[in-house]
């Protein structure tokens, strides 16, 4: 009996101690990123992105162990959510980061704003949380939604193109990008054409484009329907009408598209190619570790880690006053991969956009390359709405 | 509206009703001869893109890539038919959609394990890359032009194997009395697994005839599926003729409708409100036309006689 006494007695110390090793101030983050299905190589960069972040750092955000703990939404807002409270209730993490996905964001902003996590979204940035329903435990590291497309928009414009043909997938995002693009481009739009999401062979409104000799072409085709477009695009020998897009030659399609994609427009926020000591290193790094081309959600995932450092550095590893981690966040004090990094008033950066151009590196791989300054400084237009102080 | 546009759309649509037909012919075999519904046809599509893309890289030659993407999606299909659908035939729909759909999940996993998750492609051949300009300002690629000329010519020799085979005939009774044939003394079995590798040979080779023009991905075959259901439901469970004019039919209204639909509609409509009604018809219309299709003739339009 005593024995047993005894036993237990050791039994409880030795859990005590673990879980007070455990409650040690461990930092928790929950990575939610799409990892299955067509656009898993997406999340896939991000993770990439976030944990290479982490391990550069030794393992420790702000000086503080961290622990990434990475789950995948599968492009599905309903698991999105499920999974998200999983990570706030059960793991109790301090920080949310992601998603990838606008729909997905839509429906994990409110249960983690809600909760004591704070959310970090590296690519996501839709219209509402930029505007009316900002919100101050929501940040985001990569650019307000329709920004990107008014880069090519504004090139359109500035380039003197008159008569523009737009194509877009038939969802929100979609008719998003056409009015990002309409924004900025004042010129005739000959017609705008929406395809169902995920159509893969573009061959008749290839004819359509063929028919109507526009000036330029602008599109949103992102993932696998893009590098369809691309190819077909260039086989149906429409390449002396420029290919303007967002999201649909980057770092993830480029592998597929190769030559094919060479020369195209795009528009985005930094490209690997950005000049400066840090975006060197990572993308070094990232092609070291990964052997890929870093695209801008692994960009965006890595400065929302240099962002969460650079926040506890200044509290001292604290999460606990969470006015204080916010006051914090919101400083922006780290050196992003794109250069200039500051938020505006709804937590959004407010940065510098570029054109960039597709192209073959010397080693035989393939990246976007910035072509010209387009935006400087740039706050997106839905900031005035937000009262948040 | 040009003549030009119009042959372009045309010879599109054409294109994609070959591509519905090389699916839809095994799976029309499959369900009609062995009434078994095997949702996992569309994975043998990606299967087959994904296996020319491997041994195109491997090989460098894209027809020593297909050459060799034939036997292996046969064998793969064998494989398949062994492990987990022989022990479907004599279980009812529901478990056989079930199984097959859970083959979906792994096969789309398991291929992204493999291969990754970013898009593959497949160079396309020197001898089929140059295009014809088939219109003012539009280059028509010689390799879709070829690939409705494999297409057609693949149609015609599975008449030829159905019509005019042993094989063939056995397949056309066991589509009309699968128990009968079984009674005659013809091994059922072994009959099931000869129609189930050349349906899952014909998947894999539209998988990889397509490989060239479209990205190679996880989940490709899902779309696809669907569209290929209703061509075999059009053109009648079992009949390869109903798979064939079905999927040109499918193929054509959809692109034309796609193409002109929206023209159509300014007819009698205000551009705006044409625009908007033409871009939510337009993929409706192969549907509209099953549903018109399964009205007049419940057994779709060229049915097995039973």
């Amino acid at each position: 009996m005593k024995r047993c006494v005894h036993v237990v007695a050791a039994m409880a110390a030795i859990m005590l101690s673990a879980s007070a090793a455990g409650a040690q101030e461990k930092l928790k983050i929950g990575l939610i990123v799409t990892l299955s299905g067509p656009s898993a190589v997406l999340g896939g960069q991000a993770r990439d992105g976030f944990n290479l972040a982490v391990k550069t750092l030794g393992g420790k955000l702000g000086g503080v162990d961290t622990e990434v703990i990475v789950v995948d939404d599968e492009l599905k807002p309903d698991v999105a959510v499920t999974k998200v409270k999983g990570l706030i209730d059960r793991d109790q993490v301090n920080f949310v980061v992601g998603p990838i996905f606008s729909n997905v964001l839509q429906a994990i902003h409110k249960p983690v704003t809600d909760s004591n996590a704070i959310l970090i979204s590296p690519n996501a940035g839709t219209s509402n949380f930029a505007g009316k329903q900002c919100n101050s435990n929501f940040f985001v590291t990569s650019y307000q939604n329709d920004q990107v497309h008014a880069v090519l928009g504004k090139y359109a414009q500035d380039k003197g193109f008159k008569r523009v043909f737009l194509m877009a997938p038939n969802y929100q995002a979609g008719k998003d990008a056409l009015a990002g693009f309409k924004s900025m481009f004042k010129g005739d739009v000959v017609e705008e054409v929406y395809t169902p999401l995920g159509q893969l062979d573009f061959s008749a409104e290839l004819a359509k484009i063929a028919a109507a000799k526009p000036d330029a072409f602008f599109t949103f085709m992102p993932g696998g329907m893009g590098v369809n477009l691309v190819k077909q695009y260039r086989q149906a020998g429409l390449v002396n009408i420029p290919f303007l897009s967002a999201f649909t030659t980057d770092e993830s399609t480029l592998p597929a598209q190769k030559d094919d994609a060479v020369g195209f427009l795009a528009g985005s926020n930094w490209a690997p190619n950005t000049d400066n000591p840090q975006n060197k290193a990572f993308v070094a790094a990232y092609e070291a570790t990964y052997n890929a081309v870093p695209g801008t959600f692994a960009m965006q995932a890595y400065d929302a880690a240099l962002l969460i450092d650079s926040a506890l550095k200044a509290t001292g590893g604290k999460t606990s006053d969470r006015e204080v981690l916010k006051a914090a966040l919101k400083k922006a004090d780290f050196q992003s991969l794109r250069g200039k990094f500051k938020f505006g008033v709804n937590q959004y950066p407010v940065q510098d956009f570029f054109l960039v151009r597709a192209a073959k590196r010397a080693d035989g791989k393939y990246q976007t390359e910035i072509v010209e300054k387009v935006f400087t400084d740039a706050v997106d237009p839905y900031a005035a709405e937000c009262t948040m102080k | 509206m040009s003549t030009a546009l119009l042959l372009v759309q045309t010879l599109n649509g054409l294109q994609l009703g070959i591509l519905l037909f090389l699916i839809a012919a095994g799976l029309t075999l499959v369900f009609g001869v062995m009434d078994f519904i095997n949702l996992a046809h569309g994975v043998q599509y990606m299967i087959g893109a994904y296996l020319a893309a491997m041994f195109c890289a491997w090989t460098g030659s894209f027809w020593a890539g297909i050459a060799l993407t034939l036997p292996a999606a046969l064998a793969f299909g064998l494989l398949l038919e062994v492990l987990v659908f022989r022990h479907l035939y004599g279980r009812d729909h529901l478990d056989q959609v079930l199984a097959t759909l859970g083959l979906i999940i792994f096969l789309n996993q398991a291929v992204k394990t493999v291969w990754g998750a970013a898009p593959l492609s497949v160079p396309m051949p020197d001898l089929l890359s140059g295009s014809i300009a088939l219109m003012d300002g539009l280059l028509y690629p010689v390799y879709r032009i070829a690939l409705i000329g494999v297409g057609l010519a693949t149609a015609g020799v599975l008449y030829l194997l159905i019509n005019c085979t042993r094989v063939g005939m056995l397949v056309r009774a066991g589509a009309t009395n699968a128990p009968m044939v079984s009674a005659l003394g013809v091994d059922i079995g072994r009959l099931f697994m000869i129609v189930f590798g050349f349906g899952a040979m014909l998947a894999g080779f539209a998988g990889a005839m397509v490989a060239p023009i479209l990205s190679v991905e996880p989940g490709m075959g899902d779309n696809l599926l669907i569209l290929t259901f209703v061509v075999i439901v059009i053109g009648g469970i079992g009949s390869i003729r109903g798979a064939f004019v079905a999927a040109l039919m499918v193929g054509l209204i959809d692109t034309l409708g796609r193409a002109f639909g929206p023209q159509l509609l300014r007819l009698v409509l205000a551009p705006a409100a044409a625009s908007q009604t033409g871009r939510s018809l337009a993929p409706m219309l192969i549907y509209i036309l099953m549903a018109a299709v399964l009205f007049y003739r419940p057994s779709g339009l060229f049915p097995v006689k039973q």
